[in-house]
């Protein structure tokens, strides 16, 4: 019989991963998606219950996203407009049902690269908090996701919160999936941006683009195009877009799509965002 | 810390509920195999298919993606524990025909009572996002729409027509109550008691060569049996054309596609979920192997079979007139190849059933489109004789074809004869996805000729069919295509060659138009360019071609009762609405450009040039009962209602008195399989003749005219024609069917063979449709909205306008998958995330159109319809697609890299 573990508080949790290789489950929309069995293979450490993980604290500037935070908790939430992208991200995680399950960390540990949080997270500067009885470090979500399925997270650690700083805060944003139906589904590729306007003057520009390379990444040339000047999508070129991007054939789409493909969705994304009545629509 | 616990405690409906189970353990088991709430359905156990939806703390949440311990202390609601509070949301699905096989139907019933709790209203849009979660194969959502939204207003359902005005009557499907409530038992639903557990040991190879070792040393404690081909008492080769069956119910050395089921392990289902296959003793070789039709039809490549040279299972041809001279003489023609993909019918059921010895006789329920087919061939693998076989159909969640070959069947049967003990076999959706059958693989190449007039001259067709490993139905997708190719248009001068080749890749059968779709993409996108460069409007253009009644169609058939030129002619408003709104919009927005495209179809009904009879009895008891043995599988098309309404037509009582026995092959003659859209025409017509025959008994005891009345109360018949007359029927005696009173009587369509030539006359009842699709092209992103599809379909006589609705819709919804999404890559797509059908968001408004002129073989002039609807779908969004854009695209699914790689291509040309 394997173990199955439901502690109520963080300490616990860490001691129990401290003490032995447990499967850290959550909304299991991806764990048990994983496997042809009926129940989750493994000896399981069951996150739900644990008090604090779950919820979104922005009162100091600064914002915390409990690892625990179901999609659903971030639609509902009340977050100022930089984070419009990242709501709108957790409307197309699947379904509803996917929504009501799946949590932050999960969605970050789990590493597809065509995880539907990281783009807008990486324009809000996201870093992760991960903890364990050796004590908490802090690391910037780029470097946390390395590739494909791959994270820094040792056994042994919880990922526990995403922090946005509150210089990110600022700004308006948005998010664009593009899938070949309407629910459930799969990015081909999706794109998000945050940006802040002053006196007319683009001043914060953070863009970025998911399935279109091993990991979702920032546009750091593009985003330069943009400050200084009034927004303007035309600025970005496509060799801004293309440089950054390392997009695959898949059943999906082609490698060759996906690079044109992201880079017009980007340039909606921000035209649309010109306009946030209607990019809520 | 919670240390592990063996029980679970939560809120069920209203109820505290202690359960033991492990807390790891997927909800949705520990709901239906602890707790028998069997509304909970098993799709995917991977949250792609919502099937299993519940309400935890009132929101919806997949319970295949919960584990039990996680709702401890929550509470959990179901089909069977929401009781008044969904009543009305149930009778709205009825009411409005949403449910057709059903098993969709609690995971939407859920999803819709959270919505309808936070908004008792709501709109279209809002229904969309809350069910945009739970995927149905069947109903094209329209319905389903239509019942959440109506759910606040749902009328009592009105009495059930009067005798003899039940045909054309809008009556809800007469098998939906257990739809509706969660009662409906389907292939994984029923479990007999001590039941065990039969899991296949499957091929991860194409082609590979095996041995399997010993496996009674590798047997662990509670595994009863492993049973290989080497168990077979009768002949390990089944098929569903017999002189051609191939197929091993269990791999005998050689494994021919990735899945093949090589071994049975079977025994206490606690202990066989739980193995790891891994350390089963089997040693692979393997061998080289193709998977598409040009690679393995090419010289060289890997055999499957080696009485079938080159891979060729089998040749088609029809040929009439000179076509190639016709050709050249002709002042237009075109040419076009196009390439189709493998198709997964993805009903959200996948195969299932149990089995159990009742004395000597071994009982099979599970899920099936053809029963007497399954007996037979389970009978010959078993060394069983026929009358030791019955087959109980279970419902079917879902067949569109692939479930007219046996699957579970023969390895049910195998693992009772073996064990003694019942036994029971559900697969999971990667099992599903492959082993089952899919649509073949086309590579189609025209050419069509029109005379300065528009008037077709001649056209040439070759297709080449990948039929995969065995088989299953290549046989009859190689007949029909040659057969339907022309479309319903006059094609005086004709040569179409098709054929199936075999693969590594998964069987290629039956599935909704036996290739006729991949032919009709191949033609109508033709027939878009010949009215271009003929200068006609494209609808006029199919309207001057039209076929007519005395025409003959290619096989040199003369037809009657055609009713394609009816349906065109039913368009044209539409079609010239969409037209002027779609250059109107072009006008404004050059980056969203609509189109409207238009695409026909005909399709026979029944076996292509071979019988297929159905026998339908029925029968009045002593009490008073009146009972209609109904063999023919309802999957959802509602042949349990259609037959019971004609059957109450031609005896003269209303449908609310009939009982229907079956099916069962123990209870029911044969009613053939579910399958060629035959069951209306052939078994209805079976069910007119058993009902008038029952009546003219009926009027001969009774010395009554044609015209009389009758009426079924109490016990007796009673008899109207200008005075009343009794049959009591206590009084009779029995039969040697058993009834009082009773009638039996088959249909066989008239039909001939064919010749060398494909001339002849295949079918004997034709039907006929058009569609016309409206969409939104993205210019720069490839991407496809279909925004309507108004769909003109010719049934000769209507007998459920609501159950024809729900054909048409669920059609489309099919045609619209094969168009821009479904792509079945073998080894690659094996699950409901990565091969995509439509979702509820993904479909348009539908209208539809259904038009009657009468067939005069039909009973009372209906044709068939269910896989006519699929037809036209894909090829008018495919000139829809041009028509906005002017990229052809001939590969389906038209995906947004092929479209935008299509617009790039015509833009190139262009500038060029």
């Amino acid at each position: 019989m394997h173990r199955y573990l439901k502690p109520d508080n963080l300490e616990d949790a860490l001691a129990a991963l401290a003490d032995g290789d447990l499967v850290r489950a959550a909304g299991c929309t991806d764990l048990l998606a994983a496997t042809d069995r009926k129940a989750l293979p493994g000896d399981v450490l069951d996150l739900t219950a644990v008090t604090g993980l779950r919820g979104i604290d922005h009162g100091s500037g600064d914002v915390r996203i409990g690892g625990g935070t179901t999609w659903t908790d971030i639609i509902r939430a009340d977050l100022p407009p930089a984070f419009d992208g990242l709501k709108l991200a957790a409307r197309e995680v699947g379904s509803i049902q996917i929504q009501n399950r799946g949590t932050i960390a999960g969605n970050l540990c789990n590493a597809s690269p065509a995880a539907d949080g990281v783009p807008p997270l990486l324009t809000l500067d996201a870093s992760v908090e991960l903890a364990s009885v050796r004590g908490v470090r802090i690391l910037p979500l780029a470097e946390f996701i390395t590739g494909p399925r791959q994270i820094g997270l040792e056994a042994d650690e919880l990922l526990t919160a995403v922090l946005i700083p509150g210089s990110a805060t600022r700004g308006a944003s948005n998010f664009i999936k593009l899938g070949a139906r309407k629910y459930l589904v799969i990015s081909i590729a999706m794109t998000a941006a945050r940006i802040a306007v002053d006196d007319g003057v683009v001043t914060e520009a953070a863009l970025s683009v998911g399935a279109c390379s091993p990991v979702a990444t920032r546009l750091s040339e593009a985003e330069a195009a943009l400050i200084g000047a009034p927004l303007d999508p035309s600025r970005i070129t496509d060799a801004m877009v293309e440089d950054a991007l390392s997009p695959i054939d898949d059943v999906r789409a082609d490698a060759g799509y996906r690079m044109s493909s992201a880079t017009e969705l980007l340039r909606r994304t921000i035209t649309e965002i010109s306009l946030p009545a209607e990019a809520a629509a | 810390m919670n240390k592990h616990s063996p029980l679970v405690r939560f809120t069920l409906g209203d109820q505290a509920q202690t359960v033991s189970a492990s807390p790891s353990r997927r909800l949705s088991e520990v709901l239906r195999e602890d707790l028998g709430l069997k509304s909970v359905k098993i799709g995917c156990d991977a949250g792609d298919c919502g099937a299993c939806t519940v309400l935890v703390d009132g929101e919806q949440h997949c319970a295949c993606l919960t584990m039990a311990g996680q709702v401890s202390g929550r509470k959990i609601e179901t089909v069977e524990t929401s009781g008044r509070e969904i009543a009305n949301l149930q009778k709205s699905f009825l009411a409005h025909g949403a449910a057709q096989c059903g098993i969709c139907i609690p995971g939407m019933l859920m999803a819709g009572a959270e919505l309808l709790r936070r908004s008792p209203k709501p709109a279209v849009r809002e229904v969309e996002d809350a069910l945009g979660g739970v995927l149905c194969r069947c109903t094209g959502y329209s319905k389903i729409i239509d019942a959440v939204v109506n759910a606040h207003a749902v009328a009592q359902p009105s009495s059930p027509p009067a005798a003899g005005a039940s045909i054309g009557a809008r009556i809800p499907r007469l098998d939906g109550a257990p739809k509706v409530d969660g009662s409906e038992v389907f292939g994984a639903d029923h479990r007999p008691n001590g039941s065990l557990l039969v899991l296949a040991v499957r091929s991860p190879h194409f082609h590979a060569l095996f041995e399997i070792g010993d496996t009674g040393k590798w047997r662990p404690a509670g595994v009863d049996a492993v049973i290989t081909a080497a168990d077979i008492g009768g002949e390990n080769c089944f098929g569903v054309i017999p002189p051609l069956a191939d197929q091993p119910a269990l791999a005998e050395g050689v494994a021919r596609f990735l899945g093949e089921a090589v071994a049975l392990i079977v025994g206490d289902p606690a202990v066989v979920e739980g193995l790891d296959l891994n350390t089963f003793p089997i040693s692979w070789t393997p061998l080289p192997y193709e998977i598409t039709q040009a690679e393995a039809g090419a010289p060289g490549a890997p055999q499957l079979h080696d009485h079938r040279p080159d891979n060729t299972l089998i040749r088609g041809r029809v040929a009439s007139g000179d076509p190639d001279e016709a050709l050249g003489k002709s002042a237009f023609s075109v040419t076009v190849s196009v390439e189709t993909s493998y198709v997964e019918h993805a009903y959200i059921e996948p195969e299932a059933g149990a089995a159990w010895m009742d004395d000597d006789v071994l009982v099979i329920q599970a899920c099936t489109q053809a029963p007497i087919m399954d007996r037979d061939d389970t009978a010959k693998v078993l060394g069983l004789p026929q009358d030791r076989v019955r087959i109980i159909p279970a419902a079917a969640g879902g067949g569109f074809g692939a479930k007219l070959d046996l699957s579970v069947q023969p390895l049910l049967g195998l693992a009772v004869l073996k064990t003694g003990q019942p036994c029971h076999m559900v697969w999971s959706r990667t099992e599903s996805m492959l082993a089952s059958t899919k649509r073949h693989p086309g590579s189609l190449t025209a050419t069509i000729g029109a005379d300065a007039d528009g008037r077709i001259m001649a056209m040439k067709v070759h297709g080449e069919f990948n039929t995969g490993a065995y088989s299953s139905w290549g046989p009859t997708v190689a007949t029909r295509v040659p057969v339907h190719a022309s479309g319903p248009y006059l094609t005086p001068n004709y040569l179409a060659t098709s054929r199936a080749v075999h693969s590594n890749g998964p069987s290629a059968g039956a599935f909704r138009g036996f290739g006729v779709p991949q032919a009709a993409i191949a033609q109508e996108t033709l027939y878009d360019e010949l009215a271009e460069v003929c200068g006609k409007d494209r609808l006029e253009f199919r309207r001057h071609n039209a076929l007519k009644d005395g025409d003959a169609t290619p096989c040199g058939q003369v037809l009657q009762g055609v009713g394609i030129a009816d349906c065109l002619d039913a368009l044209k408003p539409d079609w010239e609405r969409a037209l002027h709104e779609a250059e109107a919009h072009n006008a404004a927005d050059p980056v969203k450009r609509r189109g409207v495209g238009i695409a026909s179809c005909w399709y026979g009904c029944g076996n292509t040039a071979l019988p297929n009879p159905s026998t339908i009895r029925l029968g009045l008891t002593t009490e008073g009962a009146l009972r209609l043995h109904q063999g023919a599988t309802d999957i959802g098309q509602g042949s349990n209602t259609v037959i019971t309404q004609i059957a109450a037509d031609a005896l003269g009582l209303p449908v609310d008195q009939f009982e229907l026995i079956g099916p069962d092959t123990f209870l029911t003659p044969d009613c053939g399989k579910t399958s060629a859209s035959r069951q209306t025409y052939i078994t209805g017509k079976a069910a007119e003749l058993s009902g008038r025959s029952l009546r003219s008994a009926i009027l001969r005891m009774t010395n009554a005219g044609d015209g009389a009345r009758i009426a079924l109360i109490g016990g007796k018949v009673v008899v109207e024609d200008g005075e009343t007359s009794e049959i009591d029927l206590a009084s009779l005696p029995l039969d040697e069917r058993g009834y009082a009173l009773s009638a039996e009587e088959t249909y066989d369509p008239p039909t001939t063979a064919l010749d060398e030539n494909g001339q002849g006359t295949p079918y004997a009842v034709y039907g006929y449709g058009a569609q016309i699709a409206e969409l939104e092209v993205d210019m720069k992103l490839g991407t496809t909205k279909v925004l309507g599809i108004t769909a003109a379909h010719d049934l000769g006589k209507v007998i459920n306008p609501l159950l024809a609705e729900g054909q048409i819709e669920g059609g489309i919804a099919q045609g619209l998958g094969l168009a821009l999404m479904e792509e079945f890559l073998p080894g690659r797509t094996n699950n409901l995330h990565d091969y995509l059908i439509p979702t509820i968001g993904d479909m348009p408004a539908i209208k539809s159109i259904l038009i009657e002129k009468p067939d005069p073989e039909g009973p009372m002039g209906a044709k068939g319809l269910g896989e006519h609807v699929l037809i036209p779908t894909a090829p008018a969004i495919l000139n829809a697609i041009r028509h906005a854009t002017g990229a052809k695209v001939t590969k389906v699914p038209a995906l947004p890299h092929r479209v935008l790689a299509a617009i790039k291509a015509r833009a190139e040309v262009g500038q060029s």
